[in-house]
């Protein structure tokens, strides 16, 4: 009973501040990923024509990513060492897999990005214009390869493949390297994360130049970076939409409970729409009778479309994956939570009855135990709940998260086009409610990108790996008092960077790059 | 017995080991942080100083989260049980290394909040705790902690199910309370310091830094001698931890912690580890010696301390995991105590992980590369007016 209450404590605190770390983290990041390919691009354009204009542009976009790289840094090693901090028993169970994309991600990507971010700022007197030109575009590269390894984790943890539990370690272990790798959770997240990034730089580059044009300065910096970021933004957009199109195929299979989270769907049924918009009932609770939306606006048969490429196929809500009975893809039955927890129940006893059994010397005893340890296996982390209801994440957050993502998503894709068709038009002028709605997508392309993650992270609880450790049994032995002491003092330090930050920020901004509008 | 996963669990210990070893040098970054307003005078003499040392604060910085990242992937053991129960230690460490992070960056620019000098006390902050606290927490690598671990725990259901705890209360602070974990701390925040009034003289031209260098090196170089032979004589004589070396492979080896001379016998049943920590000794003390004894300005001591400063923790960390030595022991439950063989990751992982590493002499050459490209001339400060980017 003490545990219980010390648990359900430590685990909150350790959940908001790992949270609190992983959105301040993500505000950095998805900047950092874009607006170095799109300096790249810029600083390419500068070194095959020579003209010190794009030079001028390339420098006032890299002070703007030099203010923001510090602290995407900063939070990044907070978050790496929390994994150890605050989720100690997550860190053995299945550090053997885990930690690895961690260590490939130092060693391959952060000295890459490290080293060459250093030329980029120091080097423009020291080396050539085409050394300067390789560091700009492996800086880029480096960023870049870093989210892929960090992704593989994080896919891994959505989607655990690639390995086999081994009893006498009590942990997870890695047995096939390229599965991890190539994990397709693990491929579509990446594309999906990074993509998101260049469309979120992509808005802010069009957002500040918005904001010159409005001030008439600057104007042809401010359309010729538009140009750049409208392209860049919109070849990202439609790599975003497909590979956000994948996610949700690969949800439904392997994460179901977090796609009918996603859409506020309790009861599974044949040719499910999708829920355009809707208002899902207050309150609402699994095994009460209210209506699952007190408004909703449907696209027919949609989401079974999305999540199984047909359009009659069943989509299972939480009411059936609850009680299963329903019929999965390969033709079995589906059982119930219930069931599960009793299997995952048994699979813990069994681990139970192996370590002691080993610890006798009994091997006949102990390689029973085995046997029923592996046949249960695969519910092991069920078997930590009590209430089946505890597997259900928060359906209001994940519905509404997925819904800002995806119509603010289109709203960015909207203003790519709008942009790249005046910038090409022959004295294409930009309307002032355009510049307005850039800038206002400014703000909203951070809460799209939050969104996304709230969706990806929140939809996945109570599991810190799906189906095998819930968080309960992931946490560290700590006081609760001592995490949120933490969390309170990383709270005030990222609030008064993220102030500094924006202070210093909207100063260069205004300063902006100099350039007379002289012709490109 | 399977001789290749031995050679796996050495063979990244020993990486782990290089990668601290590096991190403590490149903590001159650190060092040289503390003595921004020793050395400089001036508001222009701060910020030559300091944009020296901000081209290079972000390999520090990398290090340190690669360090964390090679720990978790070869002895994920450690991790879940240092960072999962001395929390508060590897907090503290974590908010000093954000503060430097931002420092640099934010320092010099316009309208950022909390002005330049606020900037410059985060960085000597980051330089004062930032050593301090790594250094202590290695000397618990050779006096010991407060934990246990226990694997089946992760299957006692409604009770506590935590595999490694920490058994105090004060989780991981009380390390302080050890003078030999403390003068390794001070040893490395001094140490930290002459490599960083070294880095200074090697790459900035001024005479009038380089005067204040040369002086202030002395008084340094004392106390660090004073704090890093009481720790070597210390950890030299004290009983150790460790196993029998024919349980080599074997996880479920007895710890004993009355191995009497257990660190000074690992070096001579390693003489070439040995002869790495004397070589390294005496690269520090050439490159410390060379500068302050050389009448003229002699600038290229960083070079012999640099390497010293690798060889010697290199060697102190291989004499804390190899040769049957229990690298993370536990006062607490001495059978719970860490070795490379108890606390790594599977065969399987270290193998993956071994094609991986053969790309670190790739990384390491592209490094000194572009480091070579950028540090070709000396900082003067006309260099702090002409930089388009400024710390």
């Amino acid at each position: 009973m003490l545990d219980n209450l010390f648990l359900s404590s430590v685990v909150e605190w350790s959940r908001l501040q790992f949270a609190l770390t992983a959105m301040f983290h993500w505000i950095f990041v998805p900047f950092t990923l874009g607006i170095t390919f799109m300096i790249a691009i810029m600083e390419t354009i500068y070194v095959k024509t020579g003209n010190e204009f794009w030079k001028k542009t390339v420098k006032f976009w890299m002070t703007i990513f030099g203010i923001n790289f510090a602290v995407g840094i900063a939070t990044g090693l907070i978050l790496e060492f929390e994994f150890g901090t605050n989720w100690s028993n997550y860190s053995w169970f299945v550090g053997d897999i885990f930690g690895a994309p961690l260590a490939i991600e130092g060693i391959l990507a952060f000295f890459m990005e490290t080293t060459f971010v250093a030329v980029m700022f120091f080097g423009w007197n020291k080396v050539g214009r085409k050394t300067h030109l390789t560091a700009s575009w492996l800086t880029a590269f480096g960023a870049n390869l870093s989210a892929l390894w960090i992704l593989v984790a994080n896919g891994w943890m959505q989607n655990p493949v690639g390995m086999e539990f081994n009893p006498d370690t009590a942990r997870n272990e890695m047995n096939n390297f390229w599965e991890v790798l190539f994990n397709p959770t693990a491929i579509t997240k990446f594309f999906h994360t990074v993509t998101s990034g260049y469309v979120l730089a992509a808005i802010v580059v069009i957002g500040i130049s918005a904001w010159f044009l409005l001030r008439g300065r600057e104007l042809l910096f401010a359309k010729k970076s538009i140009l750049v970021a409208s392209v860049f933004g919109l070849l990202s957009s439609a790599v975003l939409i497909f590979t956000g199109d994948s996610s949700a195929h690969n949800v439904a299979h392997t994460q179901p409970m977090k796609l009918a989270a996603m859409e506020g769907l309790y009861k599974g049924q044949e040719g499910t729409g999708f829920s355009m918009f809707g208002i899902p009932t207050p309150g609402k609770k699994y095994g009460d009778d209210k209506d699952a939306f007190v408004f909703n606006l449907e696209f027919p048969k949609l989401l079974s479309f999305l999540g199984y490429r047909n359009f009659n196929a069943f989509v299972p809500g939480i009411d059936d994956l609850m009680k299963g009975g329903f019929k999965e893809e390969d033709g079995s039955i589906a059982i119930s939570v219930e069931e599960k927890i009793r299997r995952g129940r048994a699979a813990i006893e069994a681990y139970k009855e192996y370590s002691e059994a080993k610890k006798k010397g009994n091997e006949v005893v102990a390689e029973d135990a085995k046997a029923r340890l592996f046949n249960n296996f695969k519910y092991y982390g069920y078997g930590y709940f009590n209430d089946p209801s505890g597997i259900i994440p928060n359906v209001p957050l994940c519905y509404y998260s997925f819904r800002i993502m995806v119509w603010l998503g289109f709203l960015f894709v909207f203003i790519f086009v709008l942009s790249l068709w005046i910038v090409l038009k022959k004295n294409g002028n930009f309307q002032k409610w355009i510049l307005y709605l850039s800038i206002l997508s400014v703000p909203l392309v951070y809460i799209a990108s939050q969104a996304g993650w709230v969706v990806a992270e929140m939809g996945r609880q109570p599991w810190t790996i799906q189906d095998l450790l819930p968080t309960i049994a992931a946490v560290s032995r700590i006081d609760s008092s001592s995490v949120m002491i933490t969390f309170f003092l990383f709270l005030i330090l990222f609030t008064i960077l993220l102030i500094a930050d924006i202070k210093i920020l909207f100063t260069q901004i205004r300063k902006g790059p100099k350039i007379s509008n002289e012709s490109v | 017995m399977d001789t290749t996963y031995i050679l796996l669990q050495q063979y990244w210990w020993f990486l782990v080991s290089l990668l601290g070893a590096l991190l403590v040098f490149l903590m001159f970054v650190q060092g040289g942080q503390t003595l921004i307003y020793t050395l400089g005078k001036t508001e222009d003499e701060r910020t030559l100083i300091i944009n020296c040392l901000g081209h290079k604060w972000e390999f520090t910085f990398t290090t340190l989260v690669t360090f964390g990242g090679a720990f978790f992937a070869s002895f994920p053991l450690f991790y879940s049980t240092s960072f999962g129960g001395a929390y508060w230690v590897w907090m503290a460490i974590l908010l000093f290394f954000v503060v430097q992070a931002v420092s640099y960056e934010f320092r010099s620019k316009a309208n950022n909040l909390l002005g330049k000098k606020t900037y410059e006390w985060f960085l000597i902050l980051n330089g004062l705790f930032g050593t301090v606290l790594v250094g202590t927490a290695v000397g618990t690598f050779f006096t010991g902690s407060m934990f246990s671990v226990s694997q089946e725990k992760i299957a006692n259901l409604g009770g506590n199910m935590t595999i490694s705890q920490w058994e105090g209360p004060a989780y991981g602070l009380e390390a302080v309370l050890n003078p030999i974990n403390v003068a390794l701390g001070l040893a490395v925040f001094f140490l930290a310091r002459i490599l960083g009034m070294l880095y200074i003289m090697n790459s900035i031209d001024n005479d009038r830094i380089l005067a204040r260098a040369k002086k202030q090196l002395l008084y340094n170089t004392i106390p660090f001698l004073v704090f890093f032979l009481f720790f070597t004589v210390c950890i030299m004589l004290k009983n150790g931890f460790g196993f029998s070396v024919e349980d080599a492979g074997n996880s479920k080896a007895i710890i004993r912690d009355d191995l009497p001379y257990k660190y000074f016998n690992n070096f001579i049943q390693m003489p070439v580890v040995a002869a790495l920590f004397l070589i390294g000794v005496v690269g520090v003390l050439w490159g410390i010696g060379s500068t302050l004894f050389v009448r003229s300005i002699y600038t290229r001591g960083i070079w012999f301390a640099g390497v010293g400063t690798v060889l010697t923790v290199l060697a102190l960390l291989l004499n804390a995991g190899w040769n049957g030595t229990a690298y993370y022991p536990s006062t607490s439950d001495l059978q719970s105590s860490l070795t490379i063989y108890n606390s790594s990751s599977s065969k399987f992982t270290l193998t993956a992980m071994s094609v991986v590493s053969l790309f670190i002499p790739f990384v390491l050459a592209y490094i000194a590369c572009m480091w070579r490209l950028i540090n070709r001339k000396k900082l003067v400060l006309n260099d702090i007016q002409t930089e388009s980017h400024i710390y």
